[in-house]
């Protein structure tokens, strides 16, 4: 399996480099390393939320509160920074993280307690979340320059050439690798992915892992909220309106698989750099940005084409090994 | 859920009668979201003076009949155990297609006519995806739904297409008789249809089969692949017949159009008691459930309450509506 996914995540990385180069071709300046770092760091924030709903749908859920829960606590994070100017960005990132948190336990408590199916759970605290931004803001916009400085110069810091938003993608996307290829907890998101049933039989409290994976989701979705009023140094109700669309879209044009088990940091990221490229070259290519979402969708139901042919050829592997076994 | 817990091993005992169909009929899902609409309809004459009026009450009702002409397919398709996220986008690539037609010239009959061919070949190239191709609706229409409205920008940017004749405006904006819109006649008789299509007829089994078990149903001789593909058609259809309705209601098209309506008009059907996994459902319960969305919408507008807060309601409903029964079973297992 995992030797079928790796060449998935080659044939990726190929389409991302020749997008780049077709498009070098016409405008040079489209390869040099500031662009691409560039482009890098505007699809750091999607790279972040992929890798949250990916967890997620391997367990066999789907997480469409994310960009909610993103909006609702950037919205808190800013609503306090305006009020204390003064708040340190570290004191800000983690409550909006723990506000993710708590938003995400609330859907992973919904869906190991009372078992309703996760995209009911996400679809009524997706509008929830988003109200909830309307009544703690009154549903005004809170601004650049009611925003402590401390809070909008963080994820504009270079470090080694880097803005510090893009380190938090590489350092995230890096803790995620760890998370699912080196620790029993990553077995087991796999595992109930995979076959529930037998990882029930295996030891493993399919619930309690689900509830974990909406936890881990809910973390980075407010995480992200915090990089994303820092990056684009708004908060309003709008804010990453429709954006969980995309983030799933980045998953399943990586190669996660929606039925669950199959999945990789490496197929999530390269999902949301594909789409990250795309979004930068159109301008640079002379087309309008509306034809954008036309692109992302042709791309979403070729993934889904590529990959229902790659998992059917998983089969037939298998069964030729078993062959070879007997 | 509810059988396994029924056959744990304790005492068996065979009732002398079957179920009494009364007290059954009276703990159903039905009861239960009949007493939630009433309960709302009651606290909203409460609330407002204005909305026991049968202009307000006719007004109320232009809220929520596209939407749930749409749920009808929509409840359909969940029963077979699939999903179509992109009915919001048909309807704005149907819409596109209206005014693009428009720009030519084309009359009342002829633009009718486009909204609803485009709703059912947009329909049917999901089902083709889903059926033929073997690929999960979820995502497949994830990506239809970008694909459809990313069309309509395509085409639009952010212009709008404006000038319709006046003969259009009767779908979405004319009454058949004093304050009976057209829409929601549409409406009752297109609810009627499918509560016969559904309840009442082999295909309408068939759904039922094949969302119970869709193995079994193909060894029972359903053509599932072919049931299927005429669902999504179905709610093609209704998406562009919803199209044609609110085109010829708000008398313009954006690209924008009915954005995020998918996500209602899927609470619409969950709310109705239609089963996320397939299987079970009831055209009834989608009908009262599509009229507590539009009582409880028109109520708290006419309290001054922001569409964003409303939504808050609806997304608590879903969820609390759905909770409430497995919370209860869990209590009274203790």
């Amino acid at each position: 399996m995992s030797r079928l996914v790796r060449t998935r995540e080659i044939w990726l990385l190929l389409a991302i480099v020749a997008m780049i180069a077709a498009i070098t071709l016409r405008t040079p300046s489209f390869a040099s390393p500031e662009n691409l770092a560039g482009i890098f760091n505007n699809t750091a924030i999607l790279i972040i939320l992929a890798l949250g709903q990916m967890v997620v749908i391997i367990t066999r859920s789907i997480d469409l509160s994310m960009a909610s829960n993103l909006a609702l606590s950037g919205m808190i994070v800013a609503l306090l920074s305006s009020a204390y100017p003064d708040l340190p960005a570290p004191l800000l990132m983690a409550i909006a993280a723990a506000s993710g948190l708590a938003l995400g336990a609330l859907n992973g408590l919904l869906v190991w307690k009372l078992d309703i199916p996760s995209i009911v759970v996400t679809l009524g605290t997706l509008t929830i979340y988003r109200g909830s931004n309307f009544l703690i803001s009154g549903g005004t916009w809170v601004n650049a320059d009611e925003l402590g400085p401390a809070f909008i110069q963080t994820t504009r810091v270079e470090l080694v050439g880097l803005p510090l938003l893009s380190w938090f993608a590489i350092v995230i996307a890096i803790g995620f690798f760890v998370l699912m290829t080196r620790t029993p907890l990553g077995r087991s998101i796999y595992a109930i992915g995979v076959n529930p049933v037998a990882a029930v039989y295996a030891g493993i409290n399919v619930g309690r892992t689900k509830f974990i994976a909406f936890c881990i989701s809910g973390l980075v979705a407010g995480f992200s909220g915090f990089l994303w009023v820092s990056r684009y140094v708004i908060a309003s109700v709008e804010t990453a309106n429709g954006y969980e669309l995309s983030v799933i879209a980045a998953c399943v044009i990586g190669g996660v698989s929606i039925a669950g088990g199959i999945g990789t940091v490496g197929s999530a990221l390269l999902g949301a750099l594909f789409l990250g490229v795309i979004t930068s070259a159109l301008p640079v290519i002379n087309v309008s940005p509306f034809w954008q979402m036309a692109i992302s969708g042709a791309a979403i139901i070729l993934a889904v084409i590529l990959n229902a042919r790659g998992e059917r050829k998983k089969g037939r592997i298998i069964l030729k090994r078993a062959e070879h076994g007997a | 859920m509810n059988q396994m817990q029924q056959s744990a091993p304790t005492v068996r005992r065979i009732p002398d009668r079957l179920d009494n169909p009364l007290k059954s009929a009276l703990f159903s899902w039905q009861t239960l979201l009949l007493l939630v609409a009433v309960a709302i309809f009651v606290a909203n004459s409460l609330a407002s003076p204005y909305f026991l009026s049968p202009w307000s009450l006719s007004d109320a009702t232009f809220n929520f009949t596209e939407k749930a002409l749409i749920a009808l397919a929509m409840a359909l398709l969940i029963i077979s155990g699939e999903i179509d996220l992109s009915v919001a986008a048909i309807i704005a690539l149907a819409s596109t297609a209206m005014g693009f037609a428009l720009q030519f010239g084309a009359d009342t009959p002829v633009l009718v006519a486009i909204g609803i061919g485009t709703g059912l070949a947009c329909g049917a190239f999901n089902g083709f995806l889903v059926t033929r191709l073997g690929l999960p609706s979820i995502v497949v229409t994830i990506g239809t739904m970008s694909l459809f409205r990313g069309i309509a920008f395509i085409v639009l940017g952010d212009q709008a297409f404006k000038g319709y004749p006046a003969s259009f405006a009767f779908f979405g904006q004319g009454y058949v008789w004093w304050v009976i819109s057209f829409e929601f006649v549409l409406f009752l008789a297109a609810a009627l249809i499918y509560y016969v299509l559904l309840h009442r007829t082999n295909f309408g089994r068939r759904i039922f089969a094949i969302g119970n078990n869709q193995v079994a149903a193909q060894f029972s001789g359903v053509r599932v692949g072919r049931v299927k593909f005429v669902l999504f058609c179905l709610a093609g259809l209704m998406s562009g017949i919803a199209a044609v309705l609110l085109t010829s209601r708000l008398g313009s098209t954006r690209p924008s159009i009915a954005q995020g309506w998918e996500l209602e008009v899927i609470t619409m059907v969950v709310l109705g008691g239609v089963s996320i996994i397939g299987g079970a459902g009831s055209i009834t319960g989608v009908v009262i459930a599509a009229f507590i969305m539009g009582l409880v919408t028109f109520g708290l507008g006419l309290l001054n309450v922001p569409g964003i807060v409303m939504s808050i309601v609806i997304g608590a409903l879903l969820i609390l509506v759905i909770a409430l029964p497995i919370v209860y079973r869990l209590v009274r297992r203790r």
